[in-house]
């Protein structure tokens, strides 16, 4: 197995209880060492070893792409953490309200040196559930923490009424259907749900399946119970969701049973990351070839694409392509005809 | 293919190697005199005299971050905010400690005594005799040169380049570029600065005029780079193959192509240039290491690749030794003379 570091990061708007899960973490009996980034100016009392203040710094590739950015403070603070390698066993890098998760996933493929000694887990994003409402509506951070996750906490549940619950659980949804959900106080939560979730990890990337499977959401309409059955079914609590639309951030989820050509399918989603980079914040496919007996898996941040080969399609399995795409008013009817084109 | 990569066709020194295993990472080799210093990761220098005495000296409580050294000591910096001065005997001393109890991110030695490092968006310039000055920069600095002559310092930082002239009363001069700049070095006539960036290039300028220029074309972020003695060539990491941009002429590498020599699988982690031949030493991912003559691009193994990536290089200044440290802590000390 690879003994690259594995590094959570942790974003969430002002409030919604970044720390409180960081400490929650820390110091929980796990006998794991963790080392910790984190934002210089941010909240104190964090009580750990391995303490490294960030400054934030986002960088702009100089190679004429705007979305193509990195965390200089990150590139060089894990290579610092890594002469000390031994001393800890993952490292979790904590951001401030405002940051955008983006150029802190991007630095994990376009630095070389923190690429081969360390590995992105997940994004995980605490949302306060009495002001996420609110923060949808006037912080495009905040919402862009909720669409970039791979887990989200829906934290402070004891102080809303049920029914507010809903409705913000239903608001997430809309913009993040993929994301593993959690209702928590006080950041309550089994660690295994926020900790080696290997959500970059192309080996895992097993399902494509939306966790909120309400009434009238026309993508998605199956349901893995196989899949599923571990986990709490917080959805299914609500009986009749509603269903939001979020105006600006979307995701499709597209699907055919007919093989791809490959020839045709990469050179499109090339172009269309190429095109759309900046507005796509994430993408995910599992992919059945023309001629090709294993799955091809991919993954995007923006318009960085990472993808190989999986493993060979299993007997009675369903070859099937899926592909999700999350992001800011995406050219859906531009996505759905183009993925049609592909098949072979 | 696999002949070639082997290196099994090579003239070979590698039995001449008095070999040593640190017990951390090796990030950086030194000599003093004829003792071989090996910076680790955490913590402590490892001394190998020339009798083969092994000793360990602690320097920092913590990680080692950065290092440089002059004839007659080894500048060291830590995440425990600490600058420490390491001479020959192994005697140290703390030369500065950050306020704030930043990380040391880089050290440079400069002419006459002269130590500069930077934590965060500050750098410090002492003077072997003189005060400490200090100069903010926009970002944090990625990487410390000294100019050859006069007290003059290249700090690297993002979307350029500032050169601070310390004794001055002048405003620092800025050289910008767009992008990351994570290293600096002057050229030994003090012509040309070069800086590594973010990405897989190095940019330079021509001080006279301040002239750009681009090389590029690496498959991996360049994150050791050297002009050789004479400084007639830059020597260079980030590829397959030894790059070599040749800086003999007015133009530097304007419009040249670079000599590419010894080319391998793995990747070249590491170069050192010989401090009086046109000689380059490369250590490469797989703990390669081959001495490279620049003329005809002869090649001499120096140590077998069949380990882990070799990170630190450095020539004795007589040239007759050279220090190897890899990332599992195996080092030695090749004699050449």
């Amino acid at each position: 197995m690879s003994d690259k570091v594995p590094v959570t990061v942790l974003t969430g708007y002002l409030g919604a209880g970044k720390t409180t899960l960081l400490n929650r973490i820390l110091s929980e009996p796990h006998g794991r060492k963790y080392a910790v980034i984190v934002n210089e100016f941010g909240e104190i009392g964090i009580d750990n070893d391995l303490v490294v203040g960030a400054d934030e710094e986002v960088f702009e590739m100089n190679n004429g792409c705007v979305c193509c950015t990195v965390r200089g403070d990150l590139v060089r603070i894990i290579d610092g953490l890594m002469r000390r390698k031994g001393k800890f066993d993952a490292i979790i890098v904590e951001t401030t309200g405002l940051a955008d998760p983006a150029p802190v996933a991007q630095t994990f493929f376009m630095d070389d040196n923190v690429g081969r000694k360390a590995k992105l887990d997940a994004v995980v994003t605490v949302a306060d559930a009495k002001w996420l409402n609110e923060r949808l509506k006037d912080a495009p951070e905040a919402k862009n923490q909720i669409a970039f996750a791979d887990v989200i906490l829906l934290n402070k549940t004891d102080l809303v009424a049920p029914d507010e619950l809903s409705e913000v659980e239903a608001r997430i949804r809309g913009i993040n259907p993929y994301a593993k959900l959690h209702r928590t106080e006080r950041c309550k939560v089994a660690l295994p749900e926020v900790l080696g979730r290997n959500a970059f990890d192309l080996d895992r990337i097993l399902e494509i399946e939306p966790e909120f499977l309400g009434d009238g959401d026309h993508h998605h309409h199956e349901h893995d119970d196989a899949h599923e059955q571990d986990h709490d079914h917080h959805h299914h609590h609500g009986g009749g969701l509603k269903h939001y639309h979020d105006e600006e951030i979307q995701s499709v989820s597209l699907k055919t049973e007919r093989p791809l050509d490959p020839d045709k399918f990469f050179p499109w989603v090339q172009q269309l990351v190429q095109t759309e980079g900046l507005n796509i914040l994430r993408c995910k496919g599992i992919l059945s070839l023309k001629g090709d007996d294993a799955r091809f898996v991919f993954q995007g941040v923006h318009m960085i694409l990472d993808g190989d080969h999986q493993r060979p399609w299993q007997q009675g399995e369903k070859r099937e392509s899926r592909i999700v795409f999350i992001g800011r008013n995406l050219p859906m009817d531009r996505i759905r005809e183009g993925f049609a084109a592909c098949a072979a | 293919m696999s002949a070639t990569d082997t290196r099994a066709d090579i003239p070979s020194v590698a039995e001449r190697t008095r070999p040593l295993k640190a017990e951390a990472p090796v990030v950086a080799a030194h000599f003093l005199g004829q003792t071989a210093i090996f910076v680790l990761g955490e913590e402590a220098l490892l001394f190998l005299s020339r009798a083969g005495e092994a000793r360990t000296i602690p320097v920092h409580d913590g990680a080692i971050l950065t290092s440089a050294a002059d004839a007659s000591r080894i500048v060291t910096g830590g995440d425990d905010g600490k600058v420490v001065a390491t001479d020959a005997e192994g005697k140290s001393i703390t030369l500065a400690s950050d306020a704030k109890h930043r990380w040391i991110d880089h050290v440079a030695v400069g002419p006459a005594g002269a130590v500069a490092w930077s934590a965060g968006r500050e750098a410090f310039v002492r003077a072997a005799k003189g005060a400490e000055r200090t100069l903010a920069v926009p970002s944090t600095a990625g990487g410390l040169a000294f100019a050859p002559k006069g007290l003059r310092l290249a700090v690297a930082h993002y979307n350029g380049v500032t050169l601070w002239f310390v004794n001055a009363q002048s405003e620092p001069d800025v050289l910008q570029w767009k992008g990351s700049h994570l290293g600096a070095r002057m050229s030994p006539d003090g012509r040309f600065l070069v800086t590594s960036m973010q990405e897989p290039a190095l940019h330079g300028w021509r001080l006279a005029d301040r002239k750009d220029m681009r090389m590029s074309g690496y498959s991996a972020r360049v994150r050791s780079f050297e002009f050789t003695a004479g400084g007639k060539w830059l020597a260079t990491s980030g590829s397959n193959q030894l790059v070599l941009w040749p800086f003999q002429g007015k133009d530097g590498p304007m419009g040249k192509t670079p000599r590419i020599l010894a080319p391998a699988q793995p990747q070249i982690e590491v170069v050192a240039c010989h401090p009086k031949q046109e000689v380059v030493a490369a250590g490469y991912t797989d703990g390669l290491v081959l001495l490279v003559r620049i003329e005809d691009g002869a090649e001499v193994l120096a140590r077998k690749g069949a380990g882990a990536p070799i990170t630190a290089l450095a020539w004795s200044a007589s040239g007759t030794a050279l220090a190897f440290g890899a990332e599992d802590g195996e080092a030695g000390v090749v004699d050449l003379g």
